[in-house]
């Protein structure tokens, strides 16, 4: 894992994206009064990989949850390999085994071992005997580099390595999609790094990621775009290098300013 | 305790059957808690479902039973429902009452076990649901793997005190007509009154010896049991 920060990094670009996997069209969502997603639009194309940046309280964080359907919406369509998101039921249980989803909390199940925690959706959502669940699990543990603490309970791991299980977990369920919401905020400066790199591992291999974060360093080395968010708009978006040396809008700039002047 | 005071005590377990007496109460206990348990996580699961007429109804029941006195509802298992409507539970006279009082009993706990379940179930953080949601389980699966597992695990400490509580409130059985320890007491006060004090010290003890154990019991579950966060 560690080698791949000091291999020559290739950028987004060399990655050729493929047909719209997600479409988000003229999204809509309130909570109270407050209007957090305002006729938004976005479409994530195959083994494309989008950052989503912006100050708190953007809407940034319920715009990921709105596509596997955490947060439900008021008005708009989601789709999601063409299919539109299900109210309820098994359904959207099938839709959601689909798009793998990373918290900022990690959401471990405290009560499961590491292994259990990876095996727990191919076995009793997808049917999948325990042995290959389990033979499965231990391949992706190892390939986070957690392999070794495979029997212990999560919260015996360190944040940085909660957060790689967590990342195995949802990548148990072979999804078409990884949604990452804020996957580095909790954690110590120390295993943001570790977790940073699972992540560009991943773009590299061609998955298809949404990636709310503001670290930008994440963004340059893996992402396609970077969509930057204010006041629950889409107010710009560009290729990680235009984006952060060029911002069109005054609101991007202004962002930018107060997160890179340090 | 000079001897004529110990002889009276002991004459009092040859003349009476005190053990037999404190052992329906144990079984009352037992199979009301088992009752208890199975009805009040189903109701649990009602009241944190995503279907509002389950949590209606579950919600209903908790607020009707819970404020019932258990009298009130021991009497009515016995009038009502064998007396009036004819429901019989038994053939034989007595099992019918024993267990006409064990379903009035588990009805009254299960709201209390609901709660007290419900309170296990606040400690598992929100993010929990998410994540089993996530990845594609079902409201009945996460409930099943996820949830109620940790919710167990944070209710052992409240789910005693409801055991607690059914055990010292297995007396009001005698109300429908169960030949329990209460029962006892009362036919012993009426035969012996010159032991009146040594009665009651008889059945408090005798409750004493039964609970503090299930206190300890619970305590040190729930320490062993407490989900690592």
């Amino acid at each position: 894992m560690a080698d791949l920060a000091t291999e020559p990094s290739p950028t987004a670009a060399d990655r050729p994206v493929g047909d719209p996997l997600v479409v988000l069209t003229g999204v809509d969502k309130h909570f109270g009064p407050l209007h957090v997603l305002q006729s938004v639009d976005l479409t994530v194309r195959r083994g494309e990989v989008v950052v989503v940046i912006g100050p708190s309280g953007s809407g940034k964080s319920t715009l990921c949850r709105t596509i596997n359907r955490l947060e439900t919406i008021d008005s708009g369509t989601i789709t999601i390999d063409g299919k539109e998101l299900p109210a309820e039921g098994r359904d959207l249980a099938r839709l959601r085994a689909d798009v793998g989803m990373v918290f900022q909390s990690f959401n471990l199940f405290a009560h499961k071992t590491v292994l259990e925690n990876v095996t727990l959706g191919p076995t009793r959502a997808k049917g999948v005997k325990k042995s290959v669940a389990s033979a499965r699990a231990m391949e992706l543990l190892d390939r986070v580099g957690v392999a070794n603490q495979a029997q212990k309970l999560p919260a015996q791991l360190s944040g940085g390595q909660q957060q790689r299980v967590a990342i195995a977990r949802a990548l148990a369920m072979d999804p078409k999609v990884m949604l990452f919401d804020e996957p580095t905020s909790a954690l110590d400066p120390e295993m943001i790094n570790e977790v940073l790199d699972v992540m560009v591992g991943l773009a590299r291999e061609g998955m298809t990621m949404l990636v709310v974060t503001h670290e930008m360093g994440f963004a340059r080395r893996a992402a396609h775009r970077v969509v930057f968010m204010d006041g629950g708009q889409i107010v710009e978006q560009a290729d990680p290098e235009t984006f952060f040396t060029a911002p069109t809008s005054a609101r991007a700039r202004d962002f930018l300013s107060k997160i890179l002047t340090h | 305790m000079d001897d004529g005071t110990w002889a009276q005590f002991t004459s009092l377990f040859s003349e009476f059957d005190v053990v037999g007496a404190f052992w329906v109460n144990i079984q009352l206990t037992f199979f009301a808690g088992v009752l208890a348990l199975v009805l009040g996580t189903a109701l649990a699961v009602m009241r944190i479902s995503p279907v509002p007429s389950l949590r209606w109804a579950g919600s209903t029941y908790v607020t009707l039973l819970r404020n019932t006195p258990l009298t009130i509802i021991i009497v009515f298992c016995v009038l009502g429902l064998w007396g009036q409507l004819g429901i019989q539970l038994s053939q034989d006279f007595q099992t019918n009452f024993f267990r006409l009082a064990v379903l009035g009993l588990a009805v009254y706990h299960a709201a209390f076990v609901c709660e007290a379940l419900r309170s296990g179930v606040n400690t598992v953080p929100v993010g929990q649901a998410e994540a089993a949601r996530a990845i594609g389980l079902g409201f009945g699966a996460a409930a099943r793997l996820v949830i109620l597992p940790q919710a167990f695990r944070g209710a052992v400490a409240p789910l005693g005190n409801v055991l607690i509580a059914l055990t010292k409130n297995s007396t009001v059985a005698a109300a429908g007509s169960v030949a329990e320890a209460s029962g006892l007491m009362k036919t012993m006060i009426e035969f012996r009154p010159d032991v009146i004090l040594l009665i009651f010290f008889t059945f408090a003890l005798g409750f004493v010896i039964i609970v503090v154990p299930l206190g300890l019991a619970t305590t040190s579950l729930s320490r062993r049991w407490a989900v690592a966060r």
